[in-house]
C-alpha cells in the first residue's frame, strides 16, 4: 500500500427525515453532500425520539473500525455510545470518500473528518437549542444528548431539536470548534464490537452467509497453473450430476486481477456443485507456467545478485567506502512466498444481468471492486451496487476483487443469482501471494567502530521489470536514516504467480531482513544490540538531521528514541540474565505511520523446537487511542500472525503452488501464542492505524532473540528446526 | 431418511447419507453460526457437538448424525458452559472478525462441560485444533478462565 496521507476537506448537508428528525449527509464537495441529504443516503440521522443512527462508512474485517469510526463521531456530538445505533453505509465513494480496509489508513484518514461531522451536528443542535430555549449557544451545555440551559434550568433533547436543526444551515465543518481530548468521554473507552452479538447469535452477517431469493450456489474451477487456458473438459458428464443446473466454460480476460478461465458449476445447493467439481476433469494448456519454479527462481536470484540491478535510492558514495572500510559485516537474507488465508474462504453473492451487476461481498476494497467489475464486464458504473458484508479476515488478499467477477460472470450467464463459494483448496491455490525476496546486505565499519555505509541489493519479483503488487523493496527507514553513505538496489524475477498485499506490505518482509541484519552489525561490533540502536538513534538526534521531513516514509527518530527507552525498561532488557536457550532479542520498524518497539523472548529446546514465551510491544501510534478494546488486540494479533510467518512457505512448481489445505500451511495455533505486553505512548501526534504497525518488528526481534539463545543467526525464512538443534 | 435432534428439535431429514453435517445445517436448516473454514478437519471453524463432543462438521457425514443430538453455536447458550462464555466473550470483546468464534465457542464449551476448571496446558489441549487467523487466543484462554470462575493470568512459562 502506498503510505499517502489523504486529506480531504469535508462537506456537510442537512435534510429533514420523515417524521421529524435531522439527517446530515456528507462528501467530498458540498454538491455531493446536497446529494447525500436528497438521496435520504444519510451519514448521520437524529430521529425525533433521540435515536442517532450513525453510518460506518468503511469494511469491518475484524479490525473493529465499524465501531472506531462511529465513535469518534459519537463524541463530538456528546451523546452517550449506548444512544447509538451504528449501520453499515452503502458503497458509494463520491459520497463517502475512500472505503477501503487497507493499509492501516482509515483511522488517519477519517479521524478528523469524523470529529468535525461530529462537532457540525452537534453546533446545529445547540442553534436549534438557542431558539427552543431562549438563551445563546454560549450558554448551553450538552450532557448526554441533552442541551441544558443552567441559568433558566431549562432543558432539551437531541431528539426534540432535530427537526428543527434540520432546516438550518449548515455550517462549514472546517471552522467547528473541536472539543479538547481531555473531556473525551467515548474515545480512549473501551467499547465492544457494534457487531459482535450478531456474531455470537450465528446471525447471518458474513459473506458466506448470504441469501437472496431465487439464488443458486456456484463453485468455479480454475487452472491449477496460474494464467492456463481452458482446451477441453467432461462437462457433459458434470451437468447430469445431482442438483447440478448449469455447467459452463468462461473464458479469462487476461487481467491477472480479473476473470480467468475456467469452469462453473451451478447447482441448487453448495455441496452438490463442490461434489460435481470433484468430478470435473479439465485439460489445461499449462505451458505458460513453464519454470515457473522455486528452485529455477533461486537460480535467476543467484545470477541477478552477482550483477548490480538497478539503484532505487542513494546517498553518498557508499561503494567507495566499502571498498576502503576496515571491516565489512556481509549476509544475504531470503524470504519466501507466503499466503493470506483468511478463515472465511473467498465468496460473493451476485445478481447480474448484462445491464446490472448486484454483490453481496466479503471484501476489503468494495470501490475498487465496482471498478473492476465495469472494466471486465463492460457496465457502467452507475449501474453497479456493491453491499458490504462483515468480513471474516481481510490480511490485504481482499484488496482483490477477483471472486467478485466471477461471481457476476457465472450470475450473468447463467441468467440467475447465484452464491460463489471457493474451497479453501481455491484459496490457497488462488490466493495473491506475499512475494518472496532475497537481499544481498552489506556495511562498512570505519576504523572508529562507526557504521560508515550501508548497502542492499534486493530480488523481488514482477512483471515486465517492476515489482508487482506487494514486491516493492523501499528501504529501512531506521538503517537509511542513520547511516552517512548508503544505495539500495533492484533487480526483478519475471513471475506468471499473482502477488499482493499481505498485513503490513514489504515491511513484513524487510523489516527481518534489515533488522536482523542491525543486530548482525551490533555483535560485530560486540555492542548490546539494543543499546547500539539507542547509540544510533542519539547520534542521528544530534547530527541536526531534520525529522519527520516530507516524503513518501517520513520517520522521526525522537519518536523511535521514546518507544525504545520505555521497551528497555518493560522488558527488563538490562536484567536479562540468558539461560540455556532462552534469549531476548529487539527490534523496531515503522510503517504505516506508526512506530513499534519490540522485544521477544523465545525458548528453544535442544531438537530445535522454538517457542516464544513472551512479546514486549511499545509503540507510538499518536494521540490517542480510540478504543482500547480492538487496538490492543490489533496488537496482539498482529505480533502472533507475524510470528506465525516465520513458520510460512508456498512453493511452486512449472507455475503451480506445491501447499494445497492448511495442513501443508502452519498457521498459529493457542499453545503457539506467547504472552503479550503492549504499551502505547501518546504522543503530539495525529492517531493513526493498528492494523499492521505492530507486526513487522516481531519477525526480527524473535529470530534476534534465537541468536542470543543459541548463537544461530537466521537469515532465511521459514525458520529450519534442524538448524537450531544442539547436541545434548 | 436421517432422524436426529439440532438444539433440542426434532427433524428427519431426506439428505444423502454422506453429506457433511456443516452443510446440512448451513445450507439445508439455514443455520448459519456453524462456519466453513477448510472442509479437511484442520480448522475447527465447523466445530459442533454431538451428544456433547466436539466434532469437525466439515468431514462428518450425516449418516454419523443419525439418532444423536446436535448442538450449535444457536443452541450453545442451553448449556451452563456455553452461556458462561458467550457472556464472558461479549463483556471481553474477545473477537476481532469473529468467523472462528463459533467453534471457539462449541470446542471450549465442551472443554468446560468435560473440566469445569482447565489449566493452561488443558487449554492448549482442548483449543488446539481452532485456529483464530486474527490471533485472539490472549482473549480466548483468559475468557474460558473467566467463565470457569478462575483467574484470568496466563500461568505457563514466561
Amino acid at each position: 500500500m502506498t503510505e499517502v496521507m489523504m486529506s480531504r476537506r469535508l462537506f456537510l448537508s442537512s435534510a429533514t427525515l420523515a417524521g421529524g428528525g435531522l439527517l446530515l449527509g456528507f462528501g467530498a464537495t458540498a454538491k455531493e453532500a446536497q446529494a447525500a441529504s436528497a438521496n435520504m443516503t444519510q451519514y448521520v440521522a437524529i430521529s425525533s425520539t433521540g435515536k442517532v443512527t450513525i453510518r460506518a462508512k468503511n469494511p469491518e474485517i475484524g479490525q473493529g473500525i465499524k465501531t472506531s469510526l462511529p465513535m469518534i463521531v459519537a463524541e463530538e456530538m456528546d451523546i452517550d455510545w449506548t444512544q447509538v445505533e451504528v449501520v453499515t453505509a452503502p458503497v458509494n465513494e463520491k459520497l463517502y470518500g475512500g472505503q477501503i480496509a487497507g493499509g492501516s489508513t482509515s483511522i488517519p484518514t477519517n479521524y478528523e473528518p469524523m470529529r468535525r461531522a461530529g462537532a457540525a451536528v452537534r453546533l446545529m443542535l445547540l442553534q436549534a437549542a438557542a431558539v427552543k430555549l431562549s438563551a445563546p449557544v454560549e450558554a448551553l451545555q450538552v450532557i448526554s444528548g441533552v442541551v441544558h440551559h443552567k441559568a433558566s434550568g431549562k432543558q432539551a433533547h437531541y431528539g426534540e431539536l432535530a427537526q428543527a436543526a434540520s432546516k438550518l444551515t449548515v455550517p462549514d465543518p472546517a471552522s467547528v470548534t473541536l472539543k479538547d481530548p481531555k473531556d473525551f468521554k467515548i474515545i480512549g473507552t473501551a467499547q465492544g464490537g457494534v457487531d459482535s452479538a450478531k456474531v455470537l447469535k450465528g446471525e447471518p452477517i458474513f459473506g458466506i452467509d448470504t441469501a437472496i431469493p431465487g439464488m443458486k450456489h456456484a463453485i468455479f474451477r480454475k487452472p491449477p497453473v496460474f494464467g492456463a487456458k481452458f482446451l477441453s473438459g467432461n462437462l457433459d458428464a458434470i451437468r447430469a450430476l445431482p442438483g447440478v443446473t448449469q455447467v459452463f466454460v468462461l473464458k479469462g480476460t487476461g487481467n491477472i486481477q480479473g476473470l480467468q478461465d475456467g469452469v462453473a458449476i451451478v447447482a441448487d445447493k453448495w455441496w452438490q456443485a463442490k461434489t460435481a467439481g470433484d468430478q470435473l476433469e479439465v485439460q489445461w494448456d499449462e505451458a505458460i507456467g513453464k519454470g515457473h519454479d522455486t528452485e529455477t527462481y533461486r537460480t535467476q536470484a543467484d545470477t541477478l545478485l552477482k550483477g548490480t540491478g538497478d539503484s532505487l535510492q542513494s546517498k553518498g558514495t557508499a561503494a567507495d567506502v566499502l571498498a576502503n572500510a576496515a571491516t565489512v559485516v556481509s549476509a544475504r537474507y531470503e524470504v519466501p512466498f507466503i499466503p493470506h488465508l483468511a478463515l472465511e474462504p473467498q465468496n460473493c453473492t451476485a445478481r447480474a444481468s448484462a445491464e446490472h451487476i448486484e454483490i453481496w461481498a466479503p471484501t476489503q476494497a468494495p470501490g475498487w471492486g465496482i471498478r473492476l467489475l465495469a472494466k471486465e464486464l463492460n457496465v457502467p458504473e452507475d449501474k453497479i451496487t456493491v453491499h458490504m458484508t462483515r468480513v471474516g479476515g481481510g490480511f490485504g488478499r481482499r484488496l482483490e476483487n477477483d471472486y467478485m467477477i466471477e461471481a457476476a460472470a457465472i450470475s450473468q450467464k447463467a441468467g440467475v443469482p447465484i452464491k460463489l463459494l471457493w474451497t479453501r483448496e481455491d484459496d490457497l491455490a488462488y490466493d495473491f501471494f506475499r512475494p518472496g525476496n532475497l537481499h544481498d546486505l552489506k556495511a562498512a565499519i570505519d576504523d572508529q567502530g562507526r557504521l560508515a555505509a550501508y548497502t542492499a541489493h534486493g530480488v523481488t519479483y514482477g512483471r515486465d521489470g517492476k515489482p508487482s503488487a506487494g514486491a516493492n523493496i523501499s528501504p529501512h527507514a531506521f538503517t537509511s536514516g542513520v547511516v552517512e553513505h548508503f544505495e539500495l538496489r533492484q533487480s526483478v524475477i519475471e513471475t506468471t504467480i499473482p502477488t499482493g498485499y499481505l498485513r503490513a506490505p514489504s515491511s513484513n518482509a524487510l523489516a527481518f531482513v534489515h533488522e536482523c541484519f542491525l543486530d548482525e552489525i551490533a555483535h560485530a561490533l560486540k555492542k548490546d544490540p539494543l543499546t547500539y540502536r539507542l547509540e544510533l538513534v542519539n547520534a542521528q538526534l544530534a547530527s541536526g538531521a531534520p525529522q519527520s521531513p516530507e516524503g513518501r516514509n517520513p520517520y522521526d527518530f525522537r519518536r523511535i528514541k521514546e518507544i525504545l527507552e520505555t521497551l528497555r525498561t518493560r522488558s527488563g532488557w538490562a536484567d536479562f540474565k540468558a539461560s540455556d536457550g532462552i534469549g531476548l532479542g529487539v527490534a523496531t520498524y515503522f510503517s504505516h505511520r506508526g512506530y513499534f518497539a519490540e522485544v521477544a523472548k523465545v525458548k528453544v529446546a535442544p531438537d530445535g523446537t522454538w517457542r516464544v514465551l513472551k512479546v514486549w510491544a511499545v509503540g507510538d501510534v499518536g494521540s490517542v487511542i480510540i478504543n482500547p478494546f480492538g487496538a490492543y488486540n490489533q496488537v496482539e494479533g498482529s505480533i502472533i500472525d507475524g510470528i506465525g510467518q516465520l513458520k510460512q512457505c508456498i512453493t511452486f512448481e512449472n507455475g503451480r503452488a506445491v501447499q494445497t489445505n492448511l495442513h501443508e500451511v502452519p498457521l498459529m495455533r493457542m499453545s503457539d501464542t506467547p504472552k503479550i505486553d503492549t504499551h502505547f505512548i501518546l504522543s503530539d501526534n495525529p492517531p493513526t492505524g493498528l492494523g499492521e504497525p505492530a507486526l513487522p518488528p516481531v519477525l526480527p526481534a524473535v529470530c534476534n532473540a534465537i541468536f542470543a539463545a543459541t548463537g544461530v543467526r537466521i537469515r532465511t525464512l521459514p525458520i529450519e528446526e534442524s538448524l537450531l538443534a544442539r547436541p545434548s | 431418511m436421517i432422524s436426529l435432534k439440532i438444539n433440542g428439535k426434532p427433524y428427519t431429514l431426506d439428505l444423502p447419507e454422506d453429506m457433511p453435517v456443516l452443510w446440512v445445517l448451513r445450507d439445508e436448516l439455514g443455520l448459519t453460526g456453524t462456519k466453513f473454514g477448510c472442509g479437511i478437519a484442520q480448522c475447527g471453524a465447523c466445530t459442533v457437538h454431538i451428544d456433547g463432543v466436539p466434532v469437525r462438521s466439515c468431514v462428518t457425514p450425516l449418516s454419523v448424525a443419525e439418532g444423536t443430538e446436535i448442538t450449535t453455536l444457536e443452541g450453545v447458550s442451553e448449556t451452563a458452559a456455553g452461556q458462561a462464555l458467550l457472556k464472558v466473550w461479549a463483556e471481553d470483546d474477545v473477537m476481532q472478525c469473529g468467523y472462528c468464534q463459533s467453534g471457539q465457542i462449541m470446542a471450549a464449551t465442551a472443554l468446560l462441560m468435560e473440566n469445569p476448571a482447565p489449566t493452561d496446558a488443558d487449554i492448549d489441549m482442548a483449543m488446539d485444533g481452532n485456529i483464530c487467523r486474527c490471533a485472539t487466543y490472549t482473549r480466548i484462554r483468559a475468557g474460558i478462565k473467566r467463565a470457569a470462575g478462575l483467574s484470568p493470568a496466563d500461568t505457563r512459562e514466561a
